[in-house]
């Protein structure tokens, strides 16, 4: 029997936007349960960046309780909240947010300064481990300017990797990304997911990418109104040799 | 979190943008380049003034005529002639507290030797005078008492005036020079004495029995002034009240407030002068600390548009776990580290200020170490004062709003 790493029971939030009360989510359930590799699919407005939000612990519910590897964050203060997604969370972005004029390789080792466990030695070390784990050992001391999009969001990956969370959260990882750099990266996640058992949680709105994944949970107007197992589970390595040649990237 | 971390972190942020750190910190070095500097000077002219004054003795009194009322009508200062070789002599009888004393009287005028001439000052005095005054005699003699009675034309000079008159390597003892057409045969060449505080060239003048002065060129009784040297440096005062209570009963004075004459002391007129300088110190330091102080706001001005410019980078530190407190600790410790690093730039270009200046134009410096140490704690009070509010802007921001922030 698996963990349940992610247990969401009658969540609820609000957002107070003048005098005007909006409900973002209006009682959400969901369990994800370690190894799964999650879509959470929406429009937007559907609710799925507040979800996500509280899934990364950068917000609080206003009502409903959420477990995070069995803690409970609702109580929890800011600081312990910072403490917690320094400890248990990746975060993937659309747009990477990695420092400029800042190599690689100090871009992956950020998680770990504020981790006052972990040594200058230790840290050099794992991040060049997670470097290597998303094939960019030979590119660790180029500037983000330096490299691709795709490039930069493995790096960005590489930075989840490196404080060994119990969830990657990804939101849109792929949404600035083409198509043939898009397979790639879910290539990535699916290898990361098979090989070393991590938990992605992963928004998208694109179908074909949420094909990738093993369960897509779809949200609409605060609700989730389907969850589904994805039946024929697709390979981003084999949808990237139905791509025709010649568009790969430099 | 630990500082060490914290540091790195910063350091490596400032290192992101090296130039505009730079630029940050020009204000802060300008500030206290121009503390060191300004206070450097100051104290310079402060010490050089007390040097100059104590090598003029610093147990030096004087008497200078003060105002005086002739039939209700009060006169000016200079034009008293309230002074008399009487009161001289009363002193010299009275005071105890008093080593030597001398009249002075003095003109000035054009003196002349074959086809060269000169504008300078005649002195004329007692053999005491020199005693009194600091002068050397550096060869020959000075005059005696015989040449006093006698109104003898015998005269000291300065070094100037032997450069600007005579030929060179022309020994002036024995030789004959007019002033104010009066012949007058050197007895004594002065040692060089060098400019005082002022500029003045104290080496310019002429120094003659007072008699001869006073009768021979100016053609009167009374004496300008009375020159005397208190026993020790500790007995000024002792003297001073000596000097105005025997002035008194020869003037028939009984009210201090109508003393005809005015006391002082080279120990009163250093204090003047360093007063003075004082203030001009504190005027130069004044305006070099605004210099500071708008550096000051200049880091803090950086460090808030950094904060609107780093909003995604705020956002991303809190995602990965930055705590509010350790962000607001990384833009304190930024703008800290960019005021104390331009702090110590600062001091060394003080230093090297200082040090130009005092020999390009030949100004004494002294540069104090109070000064460097306090310009230093003032630059990390700046750092942390003017990046507080910032950082506390930072620390202040919402991750999402921060993470989505165009």
């Amino acid at each position: 029997m698996k963990n349940t790493i992610i247990e969401v029971t009658n969540l609820k939030k609000d957002f107070q936007v003048g005098d005007m009360t909006v409900h973002a989510l209006k009682g959400i359930n969901l369990k994800i349960q370690q190894g799964e590799f999650v879509a959470i699919m929406g429009a937007s407005g559907s609710g799925k960046s507040t979800m996500l939000n509280i899934l990364g612990c950068l917000d609080k519910p206003s009502a409903g309780d959420y477990k995070l590897d069995g803690i409970s964050v609702a109580e929890l203060t800011r600081n312990e909240l910072a403490e917690l997604r320094n400890a248990k969370l990746g975060f993937v972005f659309q747009s990477y947010n990695l420092l400029s004029r800042t190599s690689a390789l100090e871009n992956v080792e950020l998680p770990l300064f504020y981790n006052d466990k972990v040594k200058s030695k230790e840290r050099r070390e794992r991040a060049i481990a997670a470097l290597e784990s998303v094939g960019l050992a030979d590119r660790m001391h180029h500037m983000p300017n330096q490299l691709s999009g795709g490039q930069q969001q493995r790096v960005a990956i590489a930075r989840s990797l490196v404080n060994d969370p119990v969830v990657i959260l990804a939101d849109e990882a792929t949404g600035n990304l083409d198509t043939r750099t898009s397979y790639e990266i879910m290539e990535l996640f699916q290898r990361l997911n098979s090989d070393k058992g991590k938990t992605i949680v992963f928004v998208t709105h694109e179908a074909d990418i949420a094909r990738l994944t093993s369960r897509n949970i779809i949200f609409r107007d605060g609700w989730v109104i389907k969850e589904q197992m994805v039946a024929e589970r697709l390979s981003a390595a084999d949808q990237l040799k139905l791509l025709p040649v010649g568009d790969h990237e430099a | 979190m630990n500082y060490v971390n914290l540091v790195k972190i910063a350091k490596n942020a400032l290192l992101r943008n090296k130039f505009r750190a730079f630029l940050t910190m020009l204000g802060i070095i300008i500030g206290v380049a121009s503390v060191i500097a300004m206070l450097a000077i100051g104290q310079g002219s402060k010490k050089s003034i007390q040097d100059q004054m104590s090598s003029m003795g610093s147990n030096l009194v004087f008497i200078m005529p003060g105002s005086q009322q002739r039939g209700g009508v009060m006169m000016g200062n200079s034009s008293s002639q309230s002074l008399k070789l009487e009161d001289m002599e009363a002193i010299r009888q009275q005071c105890q507290n008093i080593s030597a004393v001398s009249p002075e009287v003095r003109t000035s005028g054009q003196v002349v030797f074959g086809n060269e001439n000169w504008p300078t000052s005649i002195y004329g005095a007692n053999a005491e005078y020199l005693g009194i005054k600091k002068f050397a005699v550096e060869s020959g003699r000075v005059f005696t008492e015989r040449e006093i009675t006698s109104l003898a034309k015998v005269c000291l000079v300065g070094q100037t005036i032997v450069e600007k008159i005579f030929p060179k390597g022309m020994d002036p003892i024995g030789q004959t020079i007019r002033f104010k057409n009066i012949p007058m045969k050197i007895i004594g060449v002065l040692s060089d004495k060098g400019e005082n505080s002022f500029g003045q060239d104290q080496d310019d003048l002429m120094i003659a029995p007072y008699t001869t002065v006073q009768r021979r060129f100016l053609a009167i009784d009374y004496i300008q002034g009375i020159y005397a040297s208190a026993a020790s440096e500790e007995k000024t005062d002792a003297a001073i009240a000596e000097l105005q209570q025997v002035m008194r009963k020869q003037h028939k004075i009984a009210k201090p407030e109508d003393d005809d004459f005015r006391v002082m002391s080279q120990s009163e007129l250093v204090k003047t002068f360093t007063s003075i300088s004082d203030i001009l110190t504190t005027l130069l330091g004044a305006i070099a600390g605004i210099s500071l102080l708008v550096g000051g706001i200049g880091i803090m001005n950086i460090m808030y548009v950094s904060v609107t410019e780093r909003t995604r980078e705020i956002g991303l530190r809190m995602s990965i776990g930055g705590k509010g407190r350790d962000i607001l600790m990384q833009f304190l410790i930024e703008s800290t580290l960019l005021s104390v690093v331009g702090g110590v730039i600062g001091i060394l270009f003080g230093y090297l200020i200082s040090a130009v200046v005092g020999s390009l134009m030949g100004w004494p410096v002294v540069i104090m170490t109070q000064s460097v140490v306090v310009s230093f704690f003032v630059c990390s009070a700046i750092g942390i004062f003017f990046g507080w509010y910032p950082a506390k802007k930072a620390a202040g921001l919402n991750p999402i709003d921060a993470l989505r922030y165009e």
